[in-house]
């Protein structure tokens, strides 16, 4: 069968020969107008006025276009409509569009665009957490509050007790590819979109609003992209709509893509937080009570820091049982870029948060940090989950929103299920009843051989003055839905040509993560044909409308059940004509090996589908899926968000340098949950780029912005992601490999943001090994850069 | 200008190319060759390496960053070149779908190009071949588990590119410009003889050597850069030549070729550059260039000072030479007439006391924070010179005089080198910046004479020598 097979990516053949197209690759037709922002370099401030003459006077300048310029919505924004495509009277951040220049060429385009002069009155811009709290600069009007227990009484009366703070450092999407778009115009005023975006319909959305058409007015086609990583959920809307607006005002085909400098300085990034803890607990390392405030830095507008800030909230227990609880989350605004969708979405940050408390525990009682871990997991899962629910159906939504968005407001929903009695639940009342942890770590300790390993650290260092090692294994648990419920849908269409050959289309879009392939092997397994004979084609808002981003992990789980849904109504077709023909039971037809058989009959799949258009057949279904049982009321902190969890787990070694903070890593094992793997190399690829891209974002990756708001590392030269050498020498990953416990597609889990989080081990060796340097608590600050390891260095040995 | 190469086996004639034209432009939208990718367009990222052969051999380069005329009379392989024509893929292509390492794509023309670049050099040293190419999405291992399974593999027959043969390039000082009797424009000397004359009297000209920076003037400043001269043919430039006393290099030697002359010699030196860039930066930049630019880094020039390296200069017929710490006067100033460039650079022959220590966020291809060149000389027991020179602290390489103070004619021991540490507080006062902090960079400076004490006496000092 063709799902559970390493099957090669759909696209790499074309991938290594050149031959994918990217949105910049396709060709234009002759006249294609290129197109660059002007933007502004101030944080904040009024917007005076705008000598743009000598744009229009460059060469190569068609048109120059302001705000004033546009016909319709001036708004790209995901949620609040609080994001201009050009600025109007203020600027809210340096690198916010003010102008945008269309011309013949892309350099052409770039070069005008640095010779407008924007005159702006600049205010006092906030960039900072502590800024943003001082002026009371925030979304929504206070704090979002999720718990439950009497956490300052639990602390109080707990044995021991400790606090602390942890800075985390945001991290650039740096996809390879940049951000890019092509619209060309139509007959009646319609609009063809290609973008580089995770989320076509949203792209449809914004654009139609900006052109003032219906949404069937505009179609969005998504091959591919060159790396997304929730940086094109949301960042790929002012692009389109430039593009759009551009070549309905002009006629002509529009292109736009960012120079990468552009890239960094337009575009958000992960957010960065700052995570105050107080946490009591036993001689044990048992936690009795624990209080988080968050603090995200959202930047400028909304965009989906609202959810993103929820799923930190919800990722504040990561594998641990907390009882008596609470999370206070502040929503910040500033003067910068506005954060966005990263992958794991909040979670990461969440997760760290907990993860650090672990490692000040540990420090606190002289013990190792693992025993601390282990002593406050979640109870592993003894009898089968709760079954989903029904849920009654909500009420119509308001519709001044952007429902495709993660960035909607929901509704309080009207039933939120309560978890079975005797269940442990999380912070947030969802029952943990999957829990793999305790045993999946227990195997990991012994694959990895960690505890004589840990033995041979201590010796190692005992013997070196100037390097140190540290190791850590760090456990991961991550939720999986949107967390805005009405989005766990999914829509495919699939058709059967009488040849046999089988097109597939779905609302998931391909940014590297194999999605198209699995969805694919899901389809040629329902009909029992080799893979071979099913075509992925480009993500269309035209053949699956009213897509959900893909995204939040879901690609394959909501895809692949609508994939197969589509494929079995016409297989079921397929059956009862060929049952009708045998005087056989539909039941009995058997889709395998490429043939089609029943008794008395022996087709192969192309005859069976010839059979069945000559008898006049529908070979054309779509399908669809919504994820059962799931509803959340995100102001409450109630019910259950998740269908299910993904676990896993990784220990990392790492050596320092005491001298100057430098850092490496060593090894990593790994040990993660993909379920009933649909594809066991495409999965294994995204543990093993998470890993590397999570421990990225906690060391070598650091933004930086300089005092008056402006970015300072807006290129690779400043900007470091890790490079080749960067990866563990010795580098071992492996699946658990058990069913998942929920009815999802073949039984598989999803596999996108997961790994990224194995990528905090890394980040608590770097800590394990400044705790060998001194007596004291390094309170090591992320991204662990050499520079913030030689200050932990600093404090552990001196206590301050 | 007009110029010839091959492109993936076919010669290809330009006329009237405008000079500052990229390869990575000019491929994708004259050509129509899309499988070369922008990925940053200032040669960090490498999704559009190419493989750029001449009499030297082949080598992986940045298109983005390679201006047109730079390719006169060379061959040019892209990934549309790497397949066979008859569409069989190279064992790399191969080995690369096998090994699932790719997955959006969209660095793997890069990568591709350089590992089968490496694959025709017979190179296996993956993780310096493959610095240059950053990858998002697999995190490198599969990538490397493709790159040793394609290493046996005998190297097609297409990837051996021959450079067009002499005379067939049609560039040169005359039929660089001079249409209707105007004095040529830009300049495509054929040795350096021809550009003294030519740079003296254009001193407002720009030098194209590996255009490493200089591509950077173009693609991200968009900086007139007023007359060219591209040195590419000047080969009495190049090249490193050896005395009982001297070490000469030439001002277009590149930092590739730098690097294997230096490994017997000065080991730590060759290791430092060896993480200048990337494979494909080196293979482009040149020592000339590297120190031309006065950048306050520069990693070369620390190096180079601490071991007393003699700056030749040239303007016209006139050569004068400096000890290489006096060309740089202050920030983004240099001891440079107008018209005069850089020939050589001399290193006395000496016996090997240099540590180099390079400090940056990332360990490959990233800019120093702080760059340090030390060289100490004893007579076993008594300290008789240093020179410890530093790039990052100041506004130019700079050497610290109150730190060798503090060392010359004192004992060897960690005492010394804590009175050196305090002497280079007096020193630098260095700046804060997007790379590191002042008191980062003051810490680690003084640091790194403790490391070098503790180098010397044979400890393990580099996390980059340790393993699993």
């Amino acid at each position: 069968m063709s799902v559970t097979r390493s099957l090669a990516h759909d696209a790499a053949a074309l991938h290594v020969t050149g031959a994918a197209h990217y949105v910049d690759d396709i060709p234009t037709p002759r006249g294609t107008l290129h197109l660059a922002f002007g933007l502004s370099t101030v944080a904040a401030g009024t917007l005076d006025a705008m000598d743009l003459e000598p744009v229009r006077a460059a060469a190569g300048v068609v048109a120059v276009l302001t705000a004033a310029d546009l016909p319709f919505a001036n708004d790209v924004s995901a949620s609040a409509h609080d994001e201009p495509l050009l600025a109007t009277d203020r600027v809210h951040y340096a690198g916010q569009p003010v102008f945008l220049v269309v011309a013949t060429s892309h350099l052409a385009a770039r070069r005008a665009a640095r010779l407008g002069e924007i005159r702006i009155t600049a205010t006092d811009p906030i960039l900072g957490i502590d800024d943003a709290l001082a002026a009371d600069a925030r979304f929504e009007d206070g704090p979002r509050v999720y718990g439950r227990g009497a956490p300052e009484a639990a602390i109080a009366g707990a044995p021991h007790k400790v606090s602390g703070r942890l800075h985390i450092g945001g991290q650039e999407h740096f996809y390879l590819e940049g951000q890019a778009a092509l619209a060309l115009p139509q007959e009646g005023g319609d609009m063809v979109v290609h973008s580089s975006t995770q989320h076509p319909t949203e792209i449809q959305h914004k654009v139609a609003e900006a052109l003032g058409l219906p949404m069937h007015g505009v179609r969005v086609e998504t091959r591919r992209m060159g790396g997304g990583f929730g940086g094109k959920e949301s960042q790929g809307n002012a692009l389109a709509v430039a593009c759009a607006v551009a070549a309905h005002r002009t006629g002509r085909p529009c292109k736009m893509r960012y120079d990468r400098d552009d890239d960094m300085t337009v575009t958000g990034k992960r957010h960065d937080f700052r995570i105050d803890y107080a946490v009591g607990f036993d001689a044990d390392g048992v936690v009795q009570g624990i209080e988080f405030t968050h603090y995200a830095r959202c930047g400028w507008a909304q965009d989906l820091s609202l959810p993103v800030a929820d799923r930190a909230m919800l990722h504040a227990d990561n594998a641990y049982h907390l009882p008596n609880v609470r999370i206070t989350s502040h929503r910040l605004r500033t003067h910068t870029q506005s954060a966005t969708a990263f992958r794991g979405f909040g979670g990461p940050q969440g997760m760290l948060g907990i993860e650090r408390v672990m490692d000040h525990i540990a420090t606190h009682l002289g013990r190792d940090p693992l025993d601390v871990r282990r002593a406050n997991f979640y109870r592993d899962a003894q009898g089968p989950d709760y079954p989903p629910q029904d849920i009654p159906p909500r009420d119509p939504p308001r519709t001044d929103r952007d429902l495709a968005s993660r960035g909607a407001p929901p509704d309080a929903p009207a039933h939120v299920p309560a978890p079975p009695a005797g269940t442990q639940t999380t912070p947030y009342h969802q029952a943990v009843t999957d829990c793999i942890i305790g045993a999946l770590t227990r195997k990991l300790a012994q694959t990895a051989d960690y505890d004589t390993r840990r033995r041979a650290v201590a010796d190692w260092n005992a013997a070196n003055p100037l390097l140190k090692r540290g190791i850590a294994l760090t456990p991961v648990k991550f939720g999986i839905s949107f967390t805005l419920t009405h989005l766990n849908q999914a829509g495919a269409l699939v058709h059967v040509y009488q040849d046999g050959s089988i097109h597939l289309n779905h609302g998931g879009t391909e940014m590297g993560q194999g999605l198209f392939q699995k969805v694919a092997q899901v389809a040629a397994a329902r009909f029992g044909v080799d893979v071979a004979q099913v075509r992925i084609t480009a993500t269309d808002t035209g053949k699956v409308p009213n897509t959900s981003a893909t995204a939040a992990s879901s690609g394959s789980d909501l895809n692949g059940m609508a994939v197969q849904a589509a494929c079995d109504t016409i297989r079921d077709r397929i059956a009862a004509h060929l049952a009708e023909r045998h005087q056989a039971d539909p039941s009995d037809v058997r889709f395998a090996e490429g043939r089609v058989t029943t008794a008395g009959g022996d087709y192969s799949f192309a005859e069976a589908a010839r059979s069945a258009y000559e008898n006049r057949i529908s070979l054309s279904a779509t399908g669809f899926y919504r994820t059962p049982g799931i509803e959340w009321d995100r102001i409450k902190g109630r019910g259950r968000p998740f269908f299910y969890f993904a676990y896993g787990a990784a220990v990392t070694e790492v050596v320092i340098d005491t001298l100057t903070g430098e850092n490496r890593i060593l090894r990593a094992d790994i040990l993660h949950d993909a379920g009933a793997s649909l594809n066991p190399a495409i999965d294994i690829g995204q543990i093993e780029g998470g890993y590397v891209q999570g421990a990225g974002w906690l060391t070598t990756e650091e933004l930086v912005w300089d005092d008056a708001g402006r970015l300072r590392t807006h290129a690779p030269s400043t900007y470091k992601i890790p490079a080749f050498s960067d990866r563990p020498d010795v580098f071992n990953v492996a699946l658990w490999d058990a069913p998942n416990r929920e009815d999802t597609v073949y039984r598989s889990k999803a596999v996108g943001e997961p790994p990224l989080m194995l990528g905090i081990s890394a980040f608590a060796a770097l800590a394990d090994a400044v705790r060998s340097c001194g007596p004291a608590y390094g309170d090591l600050q992320a991204p662990a850069t050499a520079e913030a390891v030689l200050a932990a260095i600093g404090r552990a040995r001196n206590g301050v | 200008m007009d110029i010839a190469f091959r492109l993936n086996g076919e010669t290809v004639e330009l006329h009237d190319v405008a000079p500052t034209t990229t390869l990575l432009d000019w491929l994708r939208e004259d050509r129509g060759l899309t499988g070369t990718k922008e990925g940053c367009n200032e040669g960090d990222c490498g999704a559009c390496t190419v493989m750029i052969t001449d009499a030297d051999g082949a080598r992986a380069l940045n298109a983005c960053i390679l201006f047109l005329p730079q390719l006169d009379g060379k061959a040019v392989r892209t990934v549309e070149g790497i397949a066979a024509p008859d569409g069989t893929l190279h064992p790399v292509q191969r080995q690369m779908i096998d090994h699932h390492g790719s997955q959006c794509g969209f660095c793997t023309p890069g990568f591709i190009v350089a590992m089968a670049t490496a694959h025709l050099n017979g190179a296996t040293d993956h993780d310096v071949q493959l610095a240059g190419n950053l990858c998002r999405c697999t995190g490198y291992a599969p990538i490397l588990r493709a790159a040793r399974a394609a290493q046996g593999a005998p190297v097609p027959a297409h990837m051996r590119d021959a450079p067009l043969p002499n005379g067939q390039n049609t560039a040169g000082g005359d039929a660089a410009g001079g249409r209707g009797g105007q004095p040529p424009r830009h300049l495509h000397p054929a040795n350096s003889d021809e550009l003294a004359r030519w740079y003296a009297d254009h001193p407002d000209a720009t030098l194209v050597a590996g255009a490493t920076d200089v591509g950077l003037w173009v693609t991200k400043e968009f900086r007139d850069l007023g007359p060219l001269a591209f040195l590419n043919r000047c080969v009495d430039l190049r090249g490193i030549t050896q005395d009982d006393d001297t070490i000469r290099i030439g001002a277009m030697t590149t930092l590739t070729e730098l690097e294997v002359a230096m490994a017997p010699l000065h080991p730590s030196f060759a290791a430092m550059i060896r993480r200048y860039g990337s494979v494909q930066v080196r293979n482009a930049a040149t020592i000339g260039g590297n120190i031309a630019n006065g950048s306050p880094i520069g990693d070369g020039p620390p190096a180079l000072i601490a071991l007393g390296a003699t700056l030749h200069l040239r303007r016209g017929d006139t050569r004068r030479r400096m000890p290489l710490e006096d060309f740089f006067l202050d920030y983004g100033r240099q001891d440079r007439a107008p018209g005069e460039f850089v020939e050589a650079i001399a290193i006395p022959r000496q016996r090997d006391s240099l540590r180099c220590y390079k400090l940056s966020k990332r360990f490959d291809q990233d800019i120093s924070a702080v760059c340090g060149g030390l060289s100490i000389t004893g007579d076993g027991t008594t300290i008789t010179g240093a020179r410890l020179a530093f790039g990052g602290m100041a506004a130019t390489p700079r050497r610290a005089a109150h730190a060798e103070a503090a060392m010359i004619g004192q004992p060897w021991s960690e005492a010394t080198i804590r009175a050196a540490m305090d002497g280079l507080t007096r020193d630098f006062t260095p700046l804060s910046d997007m790379r590191a902090s002042a008191a980062y960079r003051m810490q680690t400076a003084r640091n790194m004479l403790l490391r070098y004490f503790h180098d010397a006496g044979g400890a393990p000092v580099s996390v980059q020598g340790i393993s699993a």
